[in-house]
């Protein structure tokens, strides 16, 4: 990030969701590196950007399309990558064709030439960084979404290279290591493929001593639907508060309350361990827990310390589940994180070199590590330039456009899209629990056009709706926000449940469902719509 | 914690102004009002690469609305892309803005060393008792006392600053309570003067053989005199030899540093990285001096000659005059002077057809003493606070916009044509062997003929005052401030002191910007020290702590010693005064705080100030 010449961040406020990454990102941008911002919103991000671009809600196929065809126009396209490193080329040129500088224009409604002169700034970058985040996955073409951007690092060769590369920042200290560990429907740990690497799953078969079925297991939104269906019955929910989390919260808390049982383990007592048959009360992995480890967005793994007691009754996650086991009849005693890390590198090659001496002494290392003399890989993807190419190469993918699913019509005229802010996290399960002197609470943001068309003004409260439910909220005013674009985020779930709004449609690939395009509109509400305060904040007034 | 944004917007008049000089918003990103591009906006390395707009634009709203308000604030960092919290702090930063509203009409009244000599005290006195206590408002006018306006020579002195449609602002010289009374009434003075020196016409000067003598406004009539011949001599030499004939000339730095100009030049013409920066430091603010004034309003042409000389040997091709705020007419000359010679192709692309490029940019400064320090400066023109930073890394490696910089100041500079004129040799023949060159001196204060003075380095401190006509009739001298009130006093037994670098060094005091103060047995020393104690303590810019406390603290045991109750005896204060001294010296980032105690110090060990009693004497 700090030597890289060019920085896109698409569908990304790092600024405040990803502040400790940003001020990486500030780094580069001190050192001379161009950012160019893609967002419906002009975000405080934009606001370091050379230029922001912003796209309607869901067009982000549409744009990467188009900035495809551009690089590919102009020969700016990086033939000898494409050649040696690539395949699928002639198809993804054939595809994006349609997708002139006008078309995407009308598409996506930012100018022809604005988005001309971002293909140009990445394609001529001697070295770019793409990141993403939420703004591209949560979207019913979420993985489409995802691979129209890899499409761009293919067609111009940035990746595999220092400061080039493209990058989904991660959400939180750990989402890589959850993944890393296993926690995919298909995936073993070290990312050994359940299904198709027989070879993979019969290492694990031996060293467990149990049959694994070779199937894809369900994700969360295949999880909900089982539910519903009547196919799964008990949950043992892990840090995780999908009743105020998931799309149409309304729907997922009646699906959780129907279960035969309800098991979860968290350090808060959440919205979801409130509907819980058991909580099994976890310590805080991060300062409670001894020696655990973690993975971060640039894959480096680090080893936690313990600063303090766990409360009351609370226990650390590795004991609650070996004690689990006991009690279900398979007594594995009380393994140490250690000696349970030391079995994940004896089954994940990608892992091996990483003994938690050398994670203590070299301060973290980046996987893969294969042996404990591999200092870990800065970036991934590098055998790709490889002379000659190691491994499969690295193929294009057609990505058709499709607008969002729930459609704006008359009735429904205003496009809701949900983040977060900078002083809050989520739920707000950990973050509400202290005070910020920037805190506003739950409000719907809109651009000063609209607030004055509506004939509503800032602190009113109004009534939002959807399809599918409807909330009330007082209104703020955004200059980011453009008419016809609205905002909120969903951090005060228990004041306002904004996921009462948003649809539970899903990419059938991630399970990642559309939050981030909503048709609402809104309405004053019957007699005095007056409110002091935003709600959730306990004193400052806005403006 | 009470963290609030505000959403102030500006009146069209503010609005008005910024964009006059901004130029229109090209989006509302960046503060148009419509939303007409709400699917893009620029911004980033390109707005942010304006930052250094930001104190002639704040200049551009105070001039318009009198005051910086929230609204213009909030357009101006807008527009800037800078936070508001940041543009709030530059603001604040300089005298010369008001956060709070101000009448249309201000008239700033110098009460500093010199003015005060002269009596500014009794017309402050006047104006408090007629329109109230200072800053309140009558009719649309109002009233402050000033630092020093650098008027010395004319004492006392006043500037009035009237802001709306047609901005305004004027010197006012030698005034009297009547004069100020008609200023506040809604009088416009008539612009004042050049200020001739008193030597004009004289034969052998060279800085000031023009002044009051040629148009300081007629470009030709400077060609006339010899203007630009030692361009055209510069050109002959080629940047190698012009560098050689300031090292022969052995000139030394006048702004206070005596820095051998030689060394300088060659150490950045030497500096691989371009671009390469001038700058003329015309920030003139310590009290008492005026002789950059005198030379930028009566011959304002020498100063752009000599810059370009200077371009041209060192490899820039961009250059600032970094002027003080408080010098409307010099400004005027200089903005004259700047566009007559881009006219006439000796400023801009090519200049005499010999492949130099090099542009001028006027900038002025708001009121801030610090600016006057080199690192400070950049900071100010860079559009942030100005304080001053570390050294090293010196201005010749990292000066300007962290680029390698010759910083002189005007006189340093208006020397340069004189020495490539009659060559490095000749020009070190004059004065003496250390100290080179003619040396321009303010002479103030209780002298009969102030004004500015040139002389040979090494003339004593007894012709000086004898050329300036002696001390007042009637008056016994009681000492000599020299280098104003970052210099120190010397006494009457000290008049055949050699003003040269080494010689006043060896005296224990300095020649600093050429202040010559005398004071005569008239003048009240205990309130002319409280007046140097306010000064620095005002002026400290806060950023280091030994001088953001020392100054404060010094001013403090200065008034319980000059009130007669000092803390323990006269002998604890005196010790504590000198401790503190010590530590500012020893540990202040820059000059001010080095030097904030040097006149005070040398006024109770030569002056004899506290002998005896606790109040002054």
């Amino acid at each position: 990030m700090e030597e890289t010449d060019l920085l896109i961040l698409w569908g990304s406020n790092a600024r405040e969701t990803h502040p400790i990454m940003f001020h990486h990102m500030l780094k580069g941008v001190r050192n001379g590196a161009a950012l160019y911002v893609i967002d419906p919103r002009r975000t405080s991000s934009a606001q370091w950007a050379d230029s922001w671009l912003g796209l309607d809600v869901g067009t982000d196929i549409a744009l990467a399309n188009t900035i495809g065809r551009e690089i590919i126009h102009a020969g700016l396209a990086n033939e000898t990558f494409i050649e040696r490193a690539t395949t699928g080329f002639d198809e993804y040129r054939a595809s994006v064709e349609r997708w002139t500088l006008d078309e995407g224009e009308r598409v996506t409604g930012v100018p022809a030439q604005t988005i001309s002169e971002l293909a140009h700034a990445y394609a001529r970058a001697d070295r770019a960084i793409l990141c993403w985040t939420l703004g591209i996955t949560e979207h019913v073409t979420a993985v489409d979404n995802v691979l129209s951007l890899i499409n761009l690092s293919l067609l111009t060769g940035h990746v595999g290279r220092w400061g080039s590369g493209v990058d989904p920042l991660r959400g939180q200290n750990n989402v890589q290591g959850g993944g890393d560990m296993g926690a995919i429907p298909d995936k073993l740990p070290g990312f050994q493929d359940v299904v198709s690497n027989h070879e993979a799953r019969a290492k694990f078969e031996a060293a467990w001593g149990t049959k694994l079925p070779p199937e894809k297991g369900w994700h969360l939104s295949d999880m909900f639907e089982a539910i519903e269906r009547g196919e799964l019955r008990t949950l043992y929910v892990m840090g995780e508060n999908p009743a105020q989390s998931e799309a149409d919260s309304k729907k997922a808390t009646e699906l959780l309350e129907g279960l035969d049982c309800l098991i979860v383990q968290d350090i808060l007592m959440t919205r979801t361990a409130e509907l819980a048959d058991v909580v099994l009360p976890a310590s805080a992995s991060w300062c409670e827990a001894d020696g655990g480890t973690v993975t971060n967005s640039e894959r480096r793994v680090q080893l936690m310390h313990k600063a303090l007691d766990p409360p009351g009754q609370a226990r650390d996650d590795h004991w609650i589940i070996a004690e689990l086991a006991r009690r279900l009849g398979h007594d594995w005693g009380h393994p140490t994180l250690e000696q349970a890390w030391d079995e994940l590198r004896s089954l994940a090659p990608n892992h091996r070199g990483m003994s938690y001496r050398r994670l203590e002494e070299l301060g973290g290392i980046q996987w893969p590590c294969f042996s404990e003399d591999d200092p870990g890989a800065p970036f991934l993807h590098g055998r790709l330039w490889e002379e000659p190419r190691q491994g499969p190469p690295a193929p294009f993918s057609v990505t058709e456009w499709q607008p969002p699913i729930d459609q704006l019509d008359d009735e429904f005229p205003i496009r809701l899209t949900t983040g977060r802010r900078l002083d809050s996290y989520n739920t707000g399960a950990q973050s509400n629990l202290y005070s910020s002197p920037l805190r506003r609470g739950e409000t719907l943001d809109l651009c000063p056009d609209d607030a004055r068309t509506l004939g509503v003004e800032p602190g009113e409260v109004v009534v939002v709706r959807s399809r599918r439910g409807s909330i009330e909220a007082p209104v703020r005013l955004d200059r980011g926000l453009r008419p016809g674009l609205a905002f909120m985020t969903f951090h005060f779930g228990d004041r306002i449940d904004v996921n009462t709004l948003t649809r539970d449609t899903f990419d059938k690939r991630s399970g990642t469902a559309e939050f981030k395009a909503t048709a609402i509109r809104i309405e004053k509400r019957n007699g005095n719509g007056r409110a002091a305060a935003a709600v959730g904040a306990p004193t400052e007034v806005n403006g | 914690m009470d963290l609030r944004l505000l959403e102030a917007e500006p009146t069209d008049a503010e609005r008005d102004a910024v964009d006059a000089f901004l130029g229109p918003p090209v989006s509302a990103w960046v503060g148009a009002d419509a939303v007409q591009d709400g699917h893009a906006a620029h911004g980033g390395h390109a707005a942010r690469a304006e930052r250094h707009q930001l104190l002639p634009v704040l200049h551009a709203l105070h001039a318009r609305a009198g005051w910086i308000s929230p609204g213009g604030l909030n357009y101006i960092a807008r527009r800037l892309t800078v936070p508001p919290a940041d543009v709030y702090g530059v603001a604040t930063f300089y005298a010369l803005f008001s956060p709070t509203p101000r009448p249309p009409r201000v008239l700033h009244v110098c009460n500093d060393l010199v003015c005060r000599c002269a009596g500014s005290q009794a017309i402050v006195d006047a104006l408090s008792d007629e329109f109230g206590p200072e800053g309140s408002e009558r009719d649309g006018a109002s009233w402050i006392a000033s630092p020093c306006l650098g008027q010395c020579d004319r004492a006392p002195a006043a500037m009035l600053v009237q802001s709306g449609e047609e901005p305004l602002e004027r010197e006012l010289t030698a005034i009297t309570t009547a004069d100020a009374r008609a200023v506040l009434d809604g009088s416009t003075p008539e612009p004042p003067r050049s200020a001739i020196p008193p030597q004009a016409g004289t034969d052998k000067l060279r800085l000031l053989h023009r002044i009051g003598i040629v148009d300081p406004e007629s470009l030709d009539d400077y060609r006339a005199t010899g203007g630009y011949a030692a361009l055209r001599r510069a050109f002959d030499l080629g940047p190698d030899g012009v560098i050689r004939e300031l090292a022969d000339s052995k000139l030394l730095g006048r702004g206070g540093a005596a820095f051998p100009i030689g060394r300088k030049w060659e150490a950045v013409a030497r500096q691989p990285r371009r671009p390469h920066y001038l700058i003329c430091n015309a920030d003139e603010s310590e009290p008492g001096t005026f002789k950059d004034r005198v030379i930028m309003e009566g011959d304002p042409f020498s100063l752009i000659e000599a810059m370009t000389i200077a371009a041209y040997a060192t490899g820039c091709e961009r250059g600032f005059i970094y002027l003080r705020g408080e010098y409307p007419l010099a400004e005027r000359r200089l903005e004259h002077a700047i566009e007559q010679v881009r006219e006439r192709g000796l400023l801009g692309q090519d200049v005499f057809g010999r492949g130099l490029h090099f542009e001028i940019e006027l900038r002025k400064g708001a009121g801030a003493y610090i600016c006057g320090e080199e690192t400070a400066l950049f900071a100010s023109i860079e559009g942030f606070r100005g304080e001053p930073r570390n050294k090293p890394p010196f201005p010749v490696t990292h000066g300007l916009f962290g680029q390698p910089t010759v910083v002189n100041n005007v006189e340093t500079l208006v020397n340069v044509p004189a020495i490539l004129l009659e060559g490095g040799a000749a020009f070190a023949a004059i004065g003496t062997e250390r100290s080179t060159g003619p040396k321009l001196f303010c002479l103030c204060g209780s002298v009969a003929k102030p004004g500015v003075y040139e002389v040979p380095l090494g003339t004593t401190l007894r012709e000086l005052l004898t050329l300036a006509g002696g001390v007042l009739d009637g008056s016994a001298l009681r000492g000599v401030l020299l280098g104003g009130a970052a210099g120190s006093f010397v006494t009457p037994d000290d008049l055949d002191l050699p003003l040269t670098f080494e010689d006043t060094r060896a005296a224990g005091t300095t020649l600093g910007s050429g202040v010559v103060m005398a004071v005569d047995d008239r003048v009240d020393l205990g309130e002319l020290l409280m007046a140097i104690a306010a000064f620095f303590r005002d002026e400290s810019c806060g950023q280091c702590v030994p001088c953001r406390v020392g100054t404060v603290r010094q001013e403090e045991a200065l008034a319980r010693l000059i009130s007669g109750r000092p803390r323990g005896t006269v002998a604890d204060e005196l010790a504590l005064i000198a401790e503190i001294g010590q530590a500012m010296r020893d540990a202040s980032i820059c000059g001010l705080g080095q030097t904030a105690s040097s006149a005070i110090e040398s006024a109770i060990a030569r002056l004899a100030v506290f002998d005896g009693n606790g109040a002054a004497t």
